[in-house]
């Protein structure tokens, strides 16, 4: 067990870097950690090189592995399945297709009119922003990793569940038109070699911190505001773990906003120290993450308003539910 | 020629289209660029990844942003 503890230790918490830092702010910036300024310095330095460095690493790995399910071969495995089945799958392989939100509506166009059930695209569309490999990794490394395996569970279940629930209700005339009638690109799918793969690998990592470094260091900045600069009167009045709604109140904060898994985190790790319930914070995530204005007036192409206002309505329950639970049985999980 | 970059606008479907322009001058080729962001219209060439690269209605990659070189590489084939 020991090895496990100094793996998680020195590659995921790295607590050697946070002990370099500590050396930086100390003799550099001649602060001390305990002083507000001082532990506000460490906390962006620290958080910041972490992620940068986990980030990078990890959508290699997660990347070079996503290279084998291009979307056209989900299409085509989900085809094969009916049912919770092909909703659960549609799910799981949402977390490993290779995804970007400004190609969720072409890849929604091209599931439907491949003829695959609604459900199980939007069991794909709700589990594919929401649980993402790389995120489940620096979740373990900011809590620990019960409450990152717990995470995926969840959302998993709430996008089978989301798929499910559509599917019963038959709601096939509630999408526009054209997209059934769009046709089908069958384009021959060069076969990758390794070296296409870690080139591929390479330009993901690449392209993935140039979009997302600055929600990065927007989450911590306001991570280290939250941590040293907020008082905790404050943040435990408004979402502290007694009060009732707030774990809606999180989640109707995030449903607009747009941002990164990798940004929302550290603001996460800020509340859950100033003792916001894990919870309450991850039903923020979530809601981050899941839902977005410009995802859902997107989703508003293909989409007619009903099914809209029940997809939302159905993932913000969702999520509130959630919240709720790991509220109440989190401590399960430290 | 006639090049259509297909993607709802975000940063990597302007990128392509800076790799195509690139591309063409290169080239010394007559050629237009059309940016289609619309859905519909991105909807009838079946693509399922953005940005894609469109040549004489022919679609000839998607879902990679491409460097000039090889969009040259697709234009010279087309």
């Amino acid at each position: 067990m020991q090895i496990f503890q100094w793996i998680n230790d020195a590659l995921l918490k790295m607590t050697w870097l946070s002990d370099g830092v500590q050396w930086v702010v100390e003799n550099v910036f001649k602060l001390s950690i305990d002083e507000r300024l001082g532990g506000s310095i460490h906390f962006f330095l620290y958080d910041v090189i972490k992620i940068f460095i986990l980030l990078s690493v990890l959508i290699f790995t997660v990347s070079y592995i996503q290279s084998f399910f291009p979307p056209e071969r989900t299409r085509k495995i989900l085809g094969h399945y009916k049912g919770v089945t092909a909703n659960l799958l549609g799910a799981l392989l949402g977390t490993i297709t290779p995804f970007c939100s400004c190609s969720s509506i072409p890849l929604f166009i091209g599931f439907t009119s491949a003829g695959l059930p609604l459900g199980v695209t939007f069991s794909f569309l709700i589990s594919s922003p929401l649980v993402d490999l790389a995120s489940v990794i620096l979740l373990a490394s900011i809590f620990n990793w019960k409450i990152a395996m717990a995470y995926v569970v969840f959302g998993v279940v709430l996008a089978v569940a989301g798929g499910t629930f559509i599917s019963m209700l038959h709601m096939e005339d509630q999408i526009e038109e054209f997209v059934f009638q769009s046709p089908l690109l069958e384009m021959d799918q060069e076969t990758m070699t390794k070296r296409d793969r870690i080139k591929y690998a390479i330009e993901q990592v690449n392209e993935i911190v140039h979009k997302v470094w600055i929600y990065v260091l927007a989450g911590v900045a306001i991570g280290a505001a939250i941590h040293n600069w907020i008082p905790q009167d404050i943040i435990t009045l408004i979402l502290g773990k007694d009060n009732w709604f707030s774990v809606p109140l999180a989640t109707l904060v995030g449903i607009p906003m747009y941002a990164d898994i990798f940004g929302t985190l550290p603001i996460a790790e800020a509340l859950v120290v100033k003792g916001v319930g894990i919870g309450t914070a991850l039903s923020f995530m979530m809601a981050v993450t899941a839902l977005s204005l410009p995802s859902i007036i997107m989703l508003k192409n293909v989409v007619k308003t009903k099914l809209l206002v029940i997809f939302v309505g159905f993932v913000t329950i969702g999520i509130i539910l959630i919240g709720y639970l790991f509220n109440a049985f989190g401590y399960l999980l430290f | 020629m006639i090049i259509k970059i297909l993607g709802s606008g975000c940063s990597n479907c302007m990128r392509l289209e800076a790799s195509a322009k690139v591309a063409i001058e290169k080239m010394g080729i007559p050629a237009e660029i059309v940016k289609v962001t619309n859905m519909k219209e991105i909807a009838q060439y079946g693509v399922m990844r953005t940005p894609a690269l469109v040549v004489d209605e022919k679609v000839v990659s998607f879902g990679k942003v491409l460097s000039p070189d090889e969009v040259v590489e697709l234009l010279q084939k087309a």
